[in-house]
């Protein structure tokens, strides 16, 4: 992992919500657990020790179970919540010593927010809320007129925007709150499950809206969902949460192959490994010995695999990355990956 | 012989006691006692240890009569300083009261009427209401007594006015301060729950009788408590969510105040000016006992002189403009609400 393009990164971070959260963290950093915190002094560990590198132009997504601290999280990175300790650098600096005024710079250039409930202003129309961080720093209406309009064309909401929120359908509302977080033109957008209150359908929808913005605009974005489908669909960099503390970060891929414990095996039990996985988490690095049946791409799904082996389980792929052949994947080695291994939970 | 004796002699007390010497004038009661020759009436003396049970055990102790005598005694001394500061600061409230007084009774009607109704579809923009507010004037003016209801008018358009200039901003404090909140609750919980006639009673000793600001204090302060209660509601209820995405997107206090939280708590601020304005028609009613000109004077009529007649047409004038200010208020509520409905 290289330093020089990160953009976001949490260091050691812990809250503690109480009546005095500053005299019970030397416990809370000698190994006290969250039961026994809660048990002894009354103070709730909401984060335990976070340390996460948030790369630029990568969508990092946090994910944990309802009360695991996910959205406490998010809301350090634009200081919504004070941590009780700890560090966030933005761009290597540490937001924490910053005045109330640069704070508010930041959040309005630098840092945009969408949310699970929309949260759009209910007495302005669609215009005037996606204009909103644009009012915010001082525009005439007519100055930041074009811009928001520009974003709300780009999520797909032309002609709406004399409509105030409460006539539009919650995935439309939704794309406002988008198109709001994107006129801002900040580097970095904060997304708290953001499509959780959605239905799948439409769900499906906005990820893939995401995901083509992001491959144009290459924004850093923080992604908070408790939906591990999502997370894998999104994720370039994902943390997994439990009780406030991180149980497992890294590639989604490696994370699915190598889940470092039994909370996370459970987690990944459920998922359709064959479209969440990809030909360079299974492929030997070697060149291919003997015969071909075609070439497959590194980062093919191993079900469009199996599409193309036509089910058969003897033949064997190269792997190409661009135009250069980089491995081999055997089908064997495709039907082994689709079992999750269980080792610890049958040992247990 | 007195049941708190033993109580001043275990104290020691005793000397203290007999040193106050001359016992205080009769009391009422004891008069009574003595007319009837019996020292011990019906009831037998009062276990409790009452101002007037004490003082009988020891002449030196107040009387509850000192108490009340004290605390006017204590009012009429601060009275001329009192009278120094709120005086000078209360005379626009007089000049208001009778430049609007003025105003709308010199105005003929024919002018006058046409504002009243212009006035209504600017801030309803119906017809049926506009229609209405005519009838009820029309209704007023036919029993003759449309020159009171003006004056009425008068009094709550100013009183009311300076209820929502004053009680707006008390209550927005209110809402940012939680500790503001805990001091100010139990006053508006005072204020509201003081009998009516009870606020004059001060004023009277305070400003002469012919100010119109007399009346106009004892209204405005009656009638400020719901708008202030309704504006710290209704900001404390807007959305957090709403507020969240705000401090999210870097908005400064002012910035939230004036475009997210007053926006949005409106419906409820409007409903306190509702409320204001109808407990003000109440209270105006009451304070023509101290000179308030208006419908009420007739009201007093009818009891003073037990002319029925007179006493239940104003009567139901007053319920008449109460209807029509509260359609009136009630519709550009509506109408408010209706162009931003947040739900």
């Amino acid at each position: 992992m290289s330093d020089d393009n990160i953009k976001v990164s949490i260091r050691h971070l812990y809250k503690i919500f109480g009546e005095d959260p500053e005299g019970v963290l030397d416990r809370v950093k000698d190994g006290m657990t969250k039961d026994e915190l809660m048990a002894e002094t009354n103070h709730v560990l909401g984060l335990n020790d976070i340390n996460v590198d948030m790369r630029e132009g990568e969508i990092t997504v946090i994910m944990g179970l309802s009360g695991s601290g996910k959205s406490t999280l998010i809301r350090h990175l634009n200081r919504l919540i004070e941590p009780t300790a700890g560090e966030v650098l933005v761009d290597g600096e540490d937001i924490l010593s910053w005045s109330e005024s640069r704070l508010r710079r930041l959040r309005r250039e630098a840092m945009s927010m969408v949310f699970q409930k929309f949260a759009l202003l209910p007495h302005r129309t669609v215009l005037e809320n996606a204009g909103m961080a644009l009012a915010t720093e001082g525009y005439k209406r007519d100055d930041y007129e074009a811009e928001a309009r520009k974003w709300l064309d780009r999520v797909g909401l032309q002609g709406q925007d004399d409509q105030y929120p409460h006539q539009l359908s919650g995935g439309m509302q939704q794309r406002v709150g988008i198109a709001r977080a994107l006129a801002s033109n900040s580097d970095i957008m904060l997304m708290d499950e953001a499509f959780s209150a959605l239905d799948p359908l439409i769900r499906t929808d906005m990820q893939d809206l995401l995901l083509e913005l992001q491959a144009e605009l290459k924004k850093t974005i923080v992604f908070i969902t408790h939906d591990l489908d999502e997370a894998l669909k999104l994720a370039d960099h994902l943390v997994i949460l439990k009780d406030g503390a991180v149980v497992q970060q890294g590639e989604p891929q490696k994370i699915l192959m190598n889940p470092s414990d039994p909370y996370i095996e459970d987690f990944v039990a459920d998922i359709n490994r064959a479209r969440v996985l990809r030909v360079r988490s299974v492929m030997e690095s070697t060149p291919p010995e003997g015969d071909c049946f075609g070439d497959v791409d590194v980062n093919d799904t191993l079900e469009s695999v199996i599409a193309r082996a036509e089910g058969a389980v003897d033949r064997q792929f190269r792997v190409l990355d661009g135009d250069k052949p980089v491995g081999t994947l055997t089908m064997v080695d495709l039907m082994r990956a689709l079992v999750p291994r269980e080792s610890s939970a049958a040992a247990a | 012989m007195a049941t708190y004796d033993g109580l001043f002699d275990t104290l020691g007390l005793r000397d203290w006691c007999d040193s106050g010497g001359e016992a205080g004038p009769m009391s009422m009661e004891d008069l009574m006692a003595q007319t009837k020759g019996s020292e011990e009436a019906a009831n037998g003396p009062v276990p409790f240890p009452s101002l007037d049970a004490l003082n009988e055990a020891c002449p030196a102790w107040p009387q509850s009569r000192d108490l009340t005598v004290g605390l006017e005694q204590g009012f009429l001394d601060i009275r001329d300083a009192l009278t120094v500061v709120v005086d000078p600061v209360t005379q626009p409230l007089s000049w208001m009261l009778r430049g609007t007084l003025d105003v709308m009774t010199s105005t003929p009607w024919y002018v006058m009427i046409p504002i009243l109704l212009l006035i209504t579809w600017f801030v309803t923009r119906s017809w049926k209401i506009i229609g209405f507010v005519a009838l009820g004037i029309g209704l007023l003016a036919f029993v003759d007594y449309y020159d009171y209801a003006m004056q009425t008018l008068a009094i709550i358009f100013v009183c009311a006015f300076i209820c929502v200039l004053f009680g707006v901003p008390i209550g927005i404090a209110m809402s940012r301060s939680d500790k503001l909140q805990r001091v100010a609750i139990p006053v508006l919980d005072m204020l509201q729950t003081l009998p009516p006639f009870v606020y004059l009673i001060p004023l009277i000793f305070l400003f002469s009788v012919t100010e119109p600001k007399l009346y106009g204090i004892a209204v405005i302060l009656y009638a400020i408590v719901p708008v202030v209660r309704l504006t710290d509601l209704g900001i404390r209820l807007v959305d957090k969510d709403v507020i969240e995405a705000a401090d999210a997107f870097g908005m400064t206090r002012r910035q939230k105040l004036f475009g997210v939280q007053i926006p949005l708590a409106l419906p409820n601020i409007m409903a306190g000016v509702n409320q204001t304005i109808m407990m003000s028609l109440a209270m105006v009613v009451i304070a023509s006992m101290v000179s308030a000109p208006g419908l009420g004077i007739l009201v007093l009529r009818g009891i003073r002189n037990l002319e029925l007649g007179v006493g239940l047409i104003a009567g139901l004038g007053i319920v008449i403009l109460a209807i029509i200010l509260d359609r009136v208020t009630k519709a550009s509520l509506a109408r408010i609400d209706a162009s931003q409905s947040s739900r």
